[in-house]
């Protein structure tokens, strides 16, 4: 039915096909099994992203070369488009910022929270605004007020 | 164990009660989700992974949904048995390069499988038949809720889900559609449905990211943006774009039938008559020859159930359930052996009625 596409890298015949739009341009490819296997096509945004990060016009604007946690390379993650450790995405922040914009709908995260981190997150609220509190409290001499604050502050900080 | 689970599996399809539909096979949701203050898979050391491993199944077993089900670690599996899962589409590809460390768990109604330490330390997916996005993700979502109040996921409250691709980032959700589109691809349309949902940020693939015709006629479809956008919003935007999808796929089929009649039914003929009688079938020949009667099914020209039977035929005609128990079968008895099982499948087959 279909006419037998060769593959781009080698001769074989095709059984890979890839579309994907890459910087508003439309990008078709064909690859026999061995090759899609070998670059990793398999998992098509995986593979995006690494062409993503072989684009010559991409420049990283970051000094930083390797994640001090995890120790993996700018050019590690450049060729296989994967972080080592959460804090490599503190490591790389600058170079995936803009990375993140073209790739996704924002660079903030609107969706589920779990409920436990929900939880710290109340909790960062919650400590945040006592402090407020208190400093303004002290700053208006009302001690009573800042020590009822204080211990708030002091019961929350202890629990877990 | 494993002969157990595809056993079970296979009758499952074959007799399930729930309603197929004509134009989406099946729907799939995906989360990604790793644990805090570990590495991820590819950077950890093998005893890291295992440590993970370990910590992760304990877990899984102390949910009852899990604990009933099927645990297979992948350096205990045969390359054969792990093509199978893959066939089922219970694990990926990439999980097929991974050993130690590595493993699989299946709820007993197989609707769920956790893949862990693939690309991420777990790796969540539902598939159910039809078209089911948001049931799909509250059962999804009640699993995920589970497992996250026994493990500290890694989440920070800017990024999301922190993933080790950075295109998972945030919710950490893919949601993917199976369709049979042969309207759109018999009138060479699909292109231009590929290019549309390219541009709304949506990754169109084959059934195992084979070939776009090959396979018959079946698709793909999922979100690519994972960041920006909430899981309801991800759902609404491509459930939108799969309904779009389903009118023009449908329409394609009318106007091809109202233009090409004999044409059409020649095609359908010739499939029934291959299912039928051949000898010698290799898996893609017979995916496409399988399309066109369960086109036939949606256009009514064959009873309904006959579609349950080609959606069951899709999985075991292909080469890795056929080649089992034994991995050393030649192609040609592979062949041999599929148009068995299709011959004998397709023998009860009605005649088709072209009255309707």
């Amino acid at each position: 039915m279909s006419n037998k596409l060769k593959c781009s890298l080698c001769d074989a015949y095709a059984t890979v096909h890839l579309t994907q739009i890459i910087n508003n341009q439309i990008q078709k490819i064909d690859l026999c099994e061995s090759c899609a296997q070998k670059k990793g096509v398999t998992d098509s945004e995986g593979f995006s992203l690494a062409e993503m990060l072989s684009n010559a016009d991409y420049q990283p604007n970051t000094l930083q070369e390797s994640c001090q946690a995890c120790g993996l390379t700018l050019a590690e993650f450049k060729k296989s488009g994967r972080f080592g450790c959460a804090l490599c995405y503190d490591s790389f922040e600058s170079v995936l910022k803009p990375i993140l914009e073209e790739m996704h709908l924002g660079n903030e995260h609107v969706g589920k929270l779990p409920v436990r981190c929900l939880k710290g997150i109340c909790k960062e609220k919650q400590i945040k605004t006592l402090k407020e509190k208190l400093e303004s409290a002290i700053k208006c001499e009302a001690y009573e007020d800042a020590a009822l604050y204080r211990d708030e502050l002091d019961a929350l900080m202890k629990s877990s | 164990m494993i002969e157990e689970l595809i056993k079970k599996a296979s009758s499952k399809s074959a007799k399930t009660v729930s309603k197929t539909s004509s134009v989406v096979i099946s729907s799939r949701l995906r989360l990604a989700r790793n644990l805090k203050d570990c590495p991820f898979p590819n950077r950890a050391s093998i005893a890291q992974r295992c440590d993970i491993l370990s910590s992760i199944e304990s877990v899984l077993k102390e949910i009852s949904y899990m604990k009933k089900g099927y645990f297979f670690k992948m350096e205990a599996l045969s390359s054969l048995e792990k093509k199978m899962l893959v066939e089922r589409h219970w694990i990926s590809r990439e999980l097929l390069e991974i050993d130690e460390g590595s493993a699989v768990s299946i709820s007993s109604d197989q609707l769920c499988s956790v893949m862990i330490n693939e690309e991420d330390h777990l790796r969540i997916q539902f598939i159910k038949n039809g078209f089911n996005l948001n049931a799909l993700w509250k059962t999804v979502n009640d699993f995920d809720d589970l497992l996250e109040d026994k493990l500290p996921y890694a989440f920070s409250k800017d990024l999301g889900y922190i993933t080790a691709c950075p295109t998972n980032l945030g919710t950490g959700l893919r949601a993917s559609v199976m369709m049979h589109l042969p309207g759109l691809s018999i009138s060479d349309n699909i292109d231009k449905v590929i290019r549309a949902s390219n541009q709304l940020g949506l990754a169109v693939r084959g059934l195992f990211g084979e070939g776009s015709d090959a396979s018959g006629h079946i698709y793909q479809i999922s979100n690519q943006q994972t960041l920006g956008e909430s899981e309801k919003d991800i759902l609404d935007r491509l459930a939108g774009v799969l309904k779009n999808i389903i009118e023009h796929e449908l329409n394609a089929r009318i106007q091809y039938y109202e233009k090409n009649k004999e044409k059409l039914i020649d095609k359908i003929c010739r499939s029934f008559g291959i299912l039928q009688n051949a000898h010698l079938i290799n898996s893609d020949e017979a995916m496409n020859h399988l399309s066109f009667i369960r086109m036939a099914v949606d256009l009514g020209f064959l009873p309904e159930e006959f579609r349950r039977l080609v959606d069951y035929l899709f999985i075991e005609i292909q080469p890795g359930h056929i080649q089992y128990p034994d991995s050393n079968i030649s192609v040609e008895l592979r062949d041999i052996k599929r148009a068995e099982i299709l011959r004998n499948n397709f023998k009860k087959l009605p005649p088709l009625n072209f009255d309707k």
